[in-house]
């Protein structure tokens, strides 16, 4: 049975053995795959290209004088530099905690390694009003800390720190389950060397891992960032979205959106969509410098598969 | 759950330094911010008493507002698997102009905050919009109603399958599909019977990301639902709701439905994958 099938193939003719070698095989009609590769890209089109499309057309609506003045509306700069600092918080601290998680999870065996990768990816399976919910019933004026708060005069919800709480828990898995397969990949050979040689744990974090590990560092830090300065579900229910104070860019533009003013929340949200952008720009980049970036980033819940096997 | 994790290693000798501590942060870190808060709801809800809960989440409103979000999602997710096979079929295989820049803006729903998504949505399907206005003759309204829910939770999934897809598509081996074609297989039949069942699996794990992201889902529906209870009113909408009515018990019941609901559901689909993959012997 076998060996007739080894002799079809040696009788194919060279014409067939060549295209069977050229790197673009055969793939059926030529009308089909442009009939395929259309409905592909109208998709596209209908569903990303035009949406990202309206936002600029619907911000200069007015006229570029109009977007001008919107973006710089006193109120608008105040979300803007509120959402800087948010993110300025809760990524550097998820960073912190992606590099431990890491290191603990990529270098070592240990028991129980797949449930803790499970409960990390934990935020991303709760829907961000919940993430807002949890802090509410913690914080709040009802939660369990509620009481000591008020009698100490600190507010957690309905001011900065809520929200930064907030942010930390949806972007919480960002920066670990991008440093986990990175780390994994590179092993540990060239830590264990630097250690022989006679250097420090600290000296052999600094000088071998970080520079090892920067690309997939970075890409993690610019995925949360975009998430930390988007996020709004669980902003806007621990916010009490008092302008100027507790409105991130985000809750701003909703704001706008229905007070009427069209203009000026398409403008807000035109920067965002800029970030948004500037992520992908950067994302491109980064996985060119660093192509195994694309797939460690593609298959999330695949790492835990491949470790219970 | 964290009894499950130990604080050992299995290999008696670790030449590398820090296991206590890096485990040790992680653990900790991931007890305060994740597991505590997390399990208040659950504690909060058990405050409720059996015969409260139970009201709170069989009231019309709310089994309603349950029924429209994992069913919408699961419209949503079910687009996202055959539209998204589609996208990373054509990404992989097909070579034409722009290739690269499309692969790029794929992950846009990603990056692109919900509430950009939600008014831009907003703004091309209402009925004065250049989406709304060409399907207005047609008679299809879809901002303000169900259908715009949809549009916004297919819009929020789209990366997911495509990018679950991808590199398995990649890494398909091309010569069991010239076997078949010189087997005399059809391209169709090449299709169905070589190429999918070694993608069942990735196609699993991205439409249960994309319908578990659509299930909580707020910033880019709110603004194209409509908002109307009973109709168009999703469950996450319905929590800040009660919120803000000082209504906390109402929000955690619906919150622990929700939870609960979304991870049994991943629970199954995890264990779907995990023997579809046993059954494949990987790929």
């Amino acid at each position: 049975m076998q060996s007739r099938v080894i002799a079809a193939n040696y009788d194919m003719s060279d014409t067939e053995v060549s295209r069977a070698h050229s790197p673009r095989p055969r793939r059926g009609p030529k009308w089909g795959r442009i009939l395929l590769i259309a409905a592909a890209l109208s998709f596209l089109g209908i569903f990303l290209a035009l949406p990202l499309l309206a936002v600029f057309v619907q911000a200069l609506a007015r006229g570029v004088g109009a977007y001008v003045a919107a973006v710089s509306d006193p109120m608008a700069w105040a979300a803007v530099k509120l959402t800087l600092r948010i993110a300025a918080t809760a990524v550097p601290v998820n960073l912190v905690f992606g590099v431990a998680a890491a290191w603990a999870i990529a270098k070592f065996d240990f028991r129980g390694k797949s449930t803790l990768i499970t409960l990390i990816d934990l935020p991303f399976a709760v829907s961000p009003v919940i993430a807002g919910l949890i802090f509410i019933l913690i914080f709040g004026t009802h939660g369990w800390f509620g009481g000591y708060l008020r009698a100490h005069h600190i507010r957690v919800v309905f001011a900065v720190p809520g929200i930064v709480l907030a942010t930390i828990f949806v972007t919480f898995p960002f920066i670990a389950r991008e440093l986990i397969p990175v780390m994994q990949a590179q092993g540990k050979d060239d830590e264990e060397t630097a250690l022989s040689l006679g250097a420090s744990g600290w000296q052999t974090f600094w000088r071998v891992t970080l520079p090892n590990i920067r690309w997939g560092l970075l890409y993690g830090v610019l995925l949360c960032n975009a998430r930390a300065m988007g996020e709004f579900g669980a902003v806007s229910v621990v916010s009490g979205h008092i302008r100027g104070l507790t409105n991130t860019m985000p809750l701003h533009v909703e704001i706008l959106y229905n007070e009427y003013n069209y203009v000026g929340a398409f403008a807000v949200a035109s920067l965002l969509a800029l970030l948004a952008l500037l992520t992908l720009a950067g994302k491109s980049f980064l996985e060119w410098r660093q192509p195994e970036l694309r797939h460690s980033s593609r298959q999330p819940p695949d790492r835990t598969r491949r470790e219970r096997i | 759950m964290i009894g499950a994790v130990a604080l050992e290693a299995r290999k008696p000798r670790r030449v590398l330094p820090g296991f206590e501590m890096t485990l040790g942060y992680t653990m900790t870190y991931l007890s305060l911010l994740v597991l505590i808060p997390l399990s208040a709801v659950f504690i909060r809800s058990l405050g409720l008493g059996w015969g409260h809960f139970w009201e709170i989440v069989t009231a019309p409103r709310v089994v309603a507002s349950l029924r429209l979000s994992f069913g919408a999602a699961l419209i949503a997710a079910s687009i996202n698997a055959l539209f998204g096979l589609l996208v990373a079929w054509v990404l992989v295989r097909y070579t034409f102009p722009f290739r690269r820049l499309i692969d790029a803006i794929v992950d846009l729903p990603f990056a692109l905050p919900t509430a950009v998504a939600g008014i831009a949505l907003t703004a091309l399907y209402a009925p004065n919009g250049w989406l709304g206005a060409a399907l207005k003759p047609l008679g299809i309204k879809v901002a303000y109603t169900p259908l715009g829910i949809i549009v916004a939770l297919t819009f929020i999934g789209l990366p997911f399958v495509v990018r679950t897809l991808q590199p398995v598509l990649e890494e398909l081996d091309k010569e069991v599909e010239q076997a078949a074609a010189t087997l005399g297989a059809s391209a169709v039949q090449v299709f169905v019977l070589v190429i999918l069942p070694a993608l069942w699996p990735a196609m699993l794990t991205g439409f249960a990301l994309a319908f578990a992201r659509a299930v909580g889902e707020y910033g880019s529906v709110i603004f194209i639902a409509g908002n109307m209870p009973m109709k168009s009113e999703i469950a996450p909408l319905l929590i800040v709701a009660k919120l803000e009515q000082y209504d906390y018990a109402g929000a955690t019941a619906i919150a622990v439905v929700m939870l609960v609901l979304s991870f049994t559901l991943m629970l199954g689909i995890n264990a779907l994958q995990n023997w579809t993959l046993s059954r494949h012997g990987g790929r």
